[in-house]
């Protein structure tokens, strides 16, 4: 291709992104955009799926059959929101298996929050209302994002969010109002998942090294201080509501800006669980290698059964 | 081992509509593709009927061929209606 070629192809490009346009898979894009999408679709993906392993953990232990099968439910579109975005993700040109490679090697991250115990069943309600609280925050906006493939599974995740939050509240809720022992089983919870629920939001704009590309190609639509904020405004009532503390003594309402001010965020612990040096960061691998490696033979009796029975893919 | 094809999935979300397509996934054969797509894109009574086609088997237009592949509807506004002056007493037609 020539350099006037290219230039054409690129001034097309970013006029698509300009006006709003989508790119779809087999449309020219430059190889910076195809990387960095592959690089946050596949952690957006490993995320989902690393994220029903906190739970799972309480699924044999939750307190009534109505918990139980929300949870199940709650944990079985976690595993779809994966799927969704393995597949999207895949449009870009690389197998599942490359994807599952990076992810079991440790040269792909996922969310960092999921490095941390969950400890009792209030956890179970903190991650449905922070956890989820804040990635619907974060992925609303994508779903007007620029490639196709990955608007649409946001859009579908989206729809399917709102159920889990509402769930986890419930859980929070009913906590704070039962026994004196249950309520701080609720405020403990709390306590625990909430600065690590406003590291969610990544690092502050001014070390956002993604943050100026990615609001050009609409990856972002707001930036990591500005969702934070926007998280924090609307979580403090809601705590309030039932009774909860925030826990951060520099809490206050700020008149003029219309928001909460807080307290400064600890991101040396931050980026120790980011480096792998979280509570749980080995024993989330150890499980995802695990189940990948124990279930090859099941994928490999699947397909010699699908190749001995010789179904015609097509005819 | 050879590694699980790639399906795309097509679901028809009520009769008296077309079937759409919805995303893609891996399966070792037509019949897991279909259950498969049904507890990922049907959690929630989303269709009453799935298609599953074996990514391989759909041939696609080139889109750095767009311009010639779809000129020829281009230049053909005869093909709409608006293209036909009619007198203004004629409200509808």
């Amino acid at each position: 291709m020539s350099e006037m070629e290219l230039k054409a192809l690129e001034a097309d490009f970013e006029r698509k992104i300009a006006n709003d346009e989508k790119i779809e898979p087999k449309d020219w894009m430059p190889e910076k955009y195809r990387k960095t999408h592959i690089r946050q679709i596949s952690q957006h993906a490993h995320s989902e799926i690393v994220g029903m392993l906190p739970e799972g953990n309480w699924i044999t232990r939750a307190p009534s059959l109505r918990r139980k099968v929300a949870l199940l439910a709650k944990i079985q579109d976690e595993a779809g929101h994966g799927l969704y975005l393995y597949s999207a993700c895949e449009t870009l040109g690389i197998s599942r298996e490359e994807l599952y490679d990076q992810l079991h090697s440790g040269e792909a991250k996922y969310s960092s929050i999921f490095n941390y115990p969950t400890v009792t069943w209030a956890d179970m309600g903190a991650i449905g209302w922070l956890v989820d609280g804040a990635a619907i925050i974060n992925q609303v906006p994508l779903t007007a994002t620029s490639y196709g493939p990955y608007a649409r599974a946001m859009v579908r995740v989206c729809k399917e969010e709102s159920f889990h939050q509402r769930q986890g509240f419930e859980i929070m809720m009913t906590l704070a109002q039962g026994t004196p022992e249950q309520k701080e089983m609720a405020q403990d919870a709390l306590n625990r998942w909430w600065w690590p629920s406003l590291m969610m939001f990544g690092p502050t704009d001014a070390e956002s090294v993604h943050t100026e590309q990615s609001m050009k190609w609409k990856l972002k639509r707001k930036t990591n201080d500005e969702l934070r904020q926007q998280f924090v405004d609307q979580t403090v009532p809601q705590a309030h509501l039932i009774g909860l503390t925030i826990p951060d003594p520099d809490l206050k309402w700020n008149e003029e800006k219309g928001g909460y001010d807080f307290g400064p965020i600890n991101w040396d612990e931050f980026w120790q669980v980011v480096k792998g040096h979280g509570p749980c960061n080995k024993i989330r691998m150890e499980a995802r290698k695990n189940a990948w490696d124990n279930g090859k033979w099941v994928r490999d009796a699947a397909m010699a059964y699908a190749e001995k029975s010789e179904q015609p893919a097509f005819s | 081992m050879k590694n699980w094809p790639l399906w795309e999935v097509f679901v028809r979300s009520k009769n008296g509509l077309e079937h759409r397509h919805c995303g893609s996934l891996h399966a070792s054969d037509a019949t897991m593709a279909l259950e498969n797509a049904r507890d990922v894109y049907t959690r929630r009574m989303e269709g009453v009927s799935i298609w599953v086609v074996p990514s391989a088997a759909i041939t696609a237009s080139n889109p750095e061929n767009n311009g010639e592949f779809f000129e020829p509807a281009q230049d053909k506004a005869y093909r709409h209606p608006t293209f036909y002056e009619l007198p203004e007493e004629l409200k509808h037609m």
